[in-house]
């Protein structure tokens, strides 16, 4: 049964007729075409399909989609203005934060989050905050790299301690 | 000339992509009129297929079910064809595929799949490495062994005799582990109007999944298009597996008439597609009471699972490394790889030296505790030389110095204080005990053998309208690197910039074979092709009077443009020959086992909590002799990746098998480190410490400015050093990986009696 779901993503109002319990990450990717969001397990472990809800980082596979009615969605295709890229996206750019990219977005956004709450993380904070995205390339070491030099080039945070 | 780019940290090429969110994996992409297809699988480890049932409320005739019926020829091409691509008859492993379907809606193709009833009557299965080699039943072949190598150097028989030695034994085990890339498997495959296939998905091997679908379909290549989308991490489960799903999607794709995309589930993926071998090594060695190794006997053993796939292979790489950077006079390896009834066990990051030398370096440890040698003692006195013989009879001619190696190791690990305030701290007791262990071992550039010389690559390169260049290649990007490193050596060769370089998608149409993306030979081995093609390039634009040295980038666009504007095309075109010097003899299995080899010591700090058993790494570093580096950050994620697939094998990643089947089939159960389980990993590149690249007479001649292989040498150091440093930290011999709180429990009981 097809419902008309309100909300926003990435600033953008939207309302797909879906079914209320369809996941959120299925209607991300098939009915708005925001494949930037990524399933890697479909259990909630992995965190490549997280994405911002109201600014908390969620697994946008546990979550149906009713959940997020008159609710703001934030997913990787959000982030950059234009083609200025947010100084956590740059970042990933120059110090291999990336590697195959497929974790890359939920990774992303969970660095995001933490350094919306936590401009100046330590180490474990940042290790915390990023546990619940699995990478398998990097061994996380530039992803740590890639939110110490984003925080230090956010004109707001500077002056952290790096890991 | 603009600055030169290999050993410079430039963006990686699809970085933008992939921080976007605009990179297209498999699952991102639609086609006009797709539908999907799923799999139905065996439950069974074994036994005849005596029918299958398709059950009610389901609407069977709107679903394409597809069954072995269906294919001209029902194999997977690979080495000996011995594997279906639909189950006929028999089922030889759970998980294993016997029917396909394909419908629009995903909804419903799950309750078909689950409406189908494939009734087997049961034979008896082999689930384990000895009841294969006890013939408990015969699975495959006379004897369940696919394959049997020996290597004999000396008379180690002889030397255990000798009455002036002291023998040690050892039995070390490693247990499977699944590659659990982040993005599962996935093909989509369309069938056009004069029956020509074409194949987009997620893959290491471009080349194996074409010759797959000739094979199966009984077509030319120019039927079967195989073309690689952006590619989630590999690990080498990308690199055989996906030409079964190729077939399959290319199947249902055949019958539908339709574009058929088939993408699994993680429970899918791991339960069913392969993993890095289990195995079981024995050793018996010889040493003079002052250190010296003077035998190595060795039985390396490795389950293949249910047909041969590329077993053979791993354990040839397993078998040569299985000696380690050791001079030793008298050694004997035998290798066997062994039939069972799980899924075939495949391609992973190392590809057997990790499980072979795995064993060496924990008996390594055993012999020097048993002499009372201190572990780097033992190493530092058997290290090898340039001009010295490995196992095969190889003589090593990189200049290594793996001696000074271990004290660049040893110093920055402050290994000598801290393994000695350690025994102090745990001599008084207390919950954590901490260790330190290391490990010191090599890895081979390349395919084995003969492998190169049989693979002859090619790699092409072209001029663009707009002047820049185009390298032409099959390998791949997985996450490593290929298309920021092959760009960094053409535009040193052509003298442009990085960006003046760009990388086609591997697709068969369009580029040549350049070998599958594998083996630590993308950088070395095909980057030294992507060097000479483009230095082709530079030279017929030279040749041609277009262009004139001393010139910058721009004279060079301007040059390349007018060249392919007034002559059509400038394209090169180069294949690999073997230098003269690697010589290989397969039948005796002697000889210049790899081109060259990468060299390392990596050092592990430990913490075993005796309340619950459980290890963690503190502390990490590795050093390693890679040749040049052509680029630091990609090469340091390289090394640092790998270490964290090490620390998942050694101490997180247990296949629990129930039946031959994986039961621990989801991410909640089957642990890999996360962000808060990584140590700090210090990372040191010889070349870079020193200045200096110790090949023969300078750098590595057949690799890009002296690249050698880097992608698999870091997965096989981490876990002997982990469990070394486990019985520094314990006084407890752990022998196998992983190392679970429960292995480690098990141990300290053992050693109470």
């Amino acid at each position: 049964m097809a419902d008309r779901i309100g909300f926003r993503v990435n600033g953008q109002p939207c309302a797909p007729a879906v079914h209320p319990m369809r996941r959120l990450l299925d209607v991300l990717r098939e009915d708005l075409a925001l494949t930037g969001t990524k399933e890697g397990c479909g259990e909630g472990e992995c965190g490549a399909c997280a994405v911002l809800v109201d600014g908390q980082l969620v697994d946008s596979c546990l979550v149906p989609v009713a959940q997020v009615r008159g609710r703001e969605v934030t997913t990787v295709e959000g982030l950059a203005s234009g083609e200025k890229l947010a100084a956590i996206q740059q970042a990933f750019v120059e110090h291999g934060g990336a590697q195959c990219g497929i974790c890359t977005p939920g990774m992303i956004l969970a660095a995001k989050q933490l350094l919306d709450r936590v401009p100046r993380p330590s180490e474990a904070q940042i290790r915390e905050a990023l546990a619940g995205n699995i990478c398998r390339c990097t061994g996380y070491v530039r992803i740590f790299e890639a939110v110490v030099h984003a925080m230090e080039h956010e004109p707001a945070t500077r002056g952290a301690r790096r890991p | 000339m603009p600055v030169a780019s290999i050993g410079q940290s430039v963006p990686r090429k699809e970085a933008l992509a992939k921080v976007t969110g605009r990179a297209r994996y498999v699952d991102d992409v639609v086609l006009p009129g797709m539908i999907h297809g799923v799999t139905v699988r065996s439950a069974c480890a074994r036994g005849r297929i005596r029918a299958i049932h398709f059950g009610d409320g389901i609407p069977w005739d709107e679903i394409t079910v597809a069954t072995a019926k269906d294919l001209p020829h029902n194999v997977v091409a690979l080495i000996n064809d011995d594997q279906p691509a639909l189950a006929d008859g028999v089922v030889n492993h759970p998980e294993e595929p016997v029917l396909l379907l394909a419908h629009p809606s995903r909804a419903l193709l799950e309750k078909a799949r689950a409406a189908v009833r494939i009734e087997v009557d049961p034979l008896p299965a082999v689930l384990t490495i000895e009841d294969a080699l006890a013939k408990k039943a015969i699975v495959w072949g006379e004897d369940n062994v696919f394959k049997e190598y020996w290597i004999r150097k000396g008379d180690a028989a002889a030397a255990l005799a000798r009455g002036d030695v002291v023998v040690v034994e050892g039995e070390y085990a490693t247990g499977a582990q699944e590659q659990l890339y982040i993005e599962p498997n996935g093909m989509i495959a369309q069938v056009d109007a004069g029956g020509a296939v074409t194949v987009w998905g997620s893959m290491q091997c471009p080349y194996y999944i074409q010759k797959a679908l000739m094979k199966a379909f009984d077509v030319e290549a120019p039927q079967a298009r195989v073309v690689q989308l952006e590619t989630g991490g590999g690990f080498g489960g990308k690199e055989e597996y996906p030409s079964m799903i190729a077939l399959h999607a290319a199947l249902l794709a055949r019958k539908s008439g339709k574009p058929v995309k088939i993408v699994y589930d993680r429970a899918e993926d791991m339960a069913a597609t392969t993993k890095r071998h289990p195995s079981r090594t024995r050793h018996r060695t010889a040493v003079t009471k002052d250190g010296r190794i003077v035998a190595l006997d060795i039985d390396f053993v490795i389950d293949g699972g249910a047909y041969s796939t590329l077993s053979q292979v791993v354990l040839s790489r397993g078998c040569i490394h299985a000696a380690g950077p050791y001079d030793v006079e008298h050694v004997r390896v035998r290798a066997r790889a062994v039939a069972t009834n799980a899924p075939p066990h495949g391609a992973f990051r190392g590809f057997g030296a990790p499980q072979s030398l795995f064993a060496l370096e924990r008996h390594m440890d055993a012999v020097a505790l048993r002499l009372g040698l201190a572990p780097e003692e033992l190493r530092r006195r058997n290290f090898i030389r340039h001009g010295q013989t490995l196992s095969t009879g190889q003589v090593v001619r990189d200049d290594v110095d793996l001696a000074a190696m271990l004290d660049r190791a040893l110093a920055a690990s402050e290994w000598h204080a801290r393994r000695a305030r350690f025994a102090e701290e745990n001599a008084r007791g207390g919950p954590v005990r901490r260790g330190m262990g290391l490990a010191t071992f090599l890895h081979g550039t390349g395919f084995t053998g003969a492998g190169e010389k049989h693979l002859a690559s090619i790699v092409g390169a072209e001029g663009t309208e707009d002047g820049r260049v185009r390298v032409l290649a099959a390998s791949t990007e997985i996450g490593q690197g290929t298309n920021t490193i092959f760009a960094q050596i053409a535009a040193d060769a052509l003298g442009v910039g990085y960006d003046d370089v760009e990388i086609a998608t591997p697709d068969t149409r369009d580029v040549p074979n350049s070998g599958p993306t594998v083996a630590s030979r993308t950088c070395t081995i095909v980057g030294k092709l992507v060097e000479a093609a483009a230095a082709s390039i530079k030279a017929q634009l030279l040749a041609g009077g277009v262009l004139a040295e001393p010139y910058d980038a721009a004279a060079f666009r301007a040059a390349c443009a007018r060249f392919v504007r007034e002559r059509g095309t400038l394209r090169a075109t180069v294949q690999y020959e073997q230098p003269r010097d690697i010589q290989w003899d397969e039948e005796a299995f002697r000889g210049d086992a790899y081109g060259a080899y990468s060299w390392a010591v990596y050092v592990a700090q430990v913490a075993v909590d005796l309340r619950t058993y459980e290890a963690r790494v503190e502390d990490f570093w590795a050093v390693q002799e890679v040749g040049k580096v052509i680029h630091p950050v990609l090469a340091a994620g390289q090394i640092e990746g790998g270490v964290a697939q090490g620390i998942g094998w050694a101490l997180f990643e247990n296949v629990v098998w129930k039946d031959g089947r994986m039961a621990n089939d989801r991410m909640t159960d089957y642990i890999v480190p996360t962000s808060v389980d990584m140590p700090p990993v210090h990372v040191v590149f010889d070349e870079m410490a020193t200045g200096h690249i110790p090949s023969s007479g300078g750098p590595w001649k057949n690799g890009p400015a002296g690249a050698k292989g880097i992608g698999e040498l870091p997965m096989d150091g981490p876990a002997p050093a982990i469990v070394n440093a486990i019985a520094d930290a314990t006084g407890v011999s752990v022998t196998r990986v992983p190392a679970t709180p429960e292995a480690i429990f098990d141990a300290m009981e053992a050693a109470l009696g």
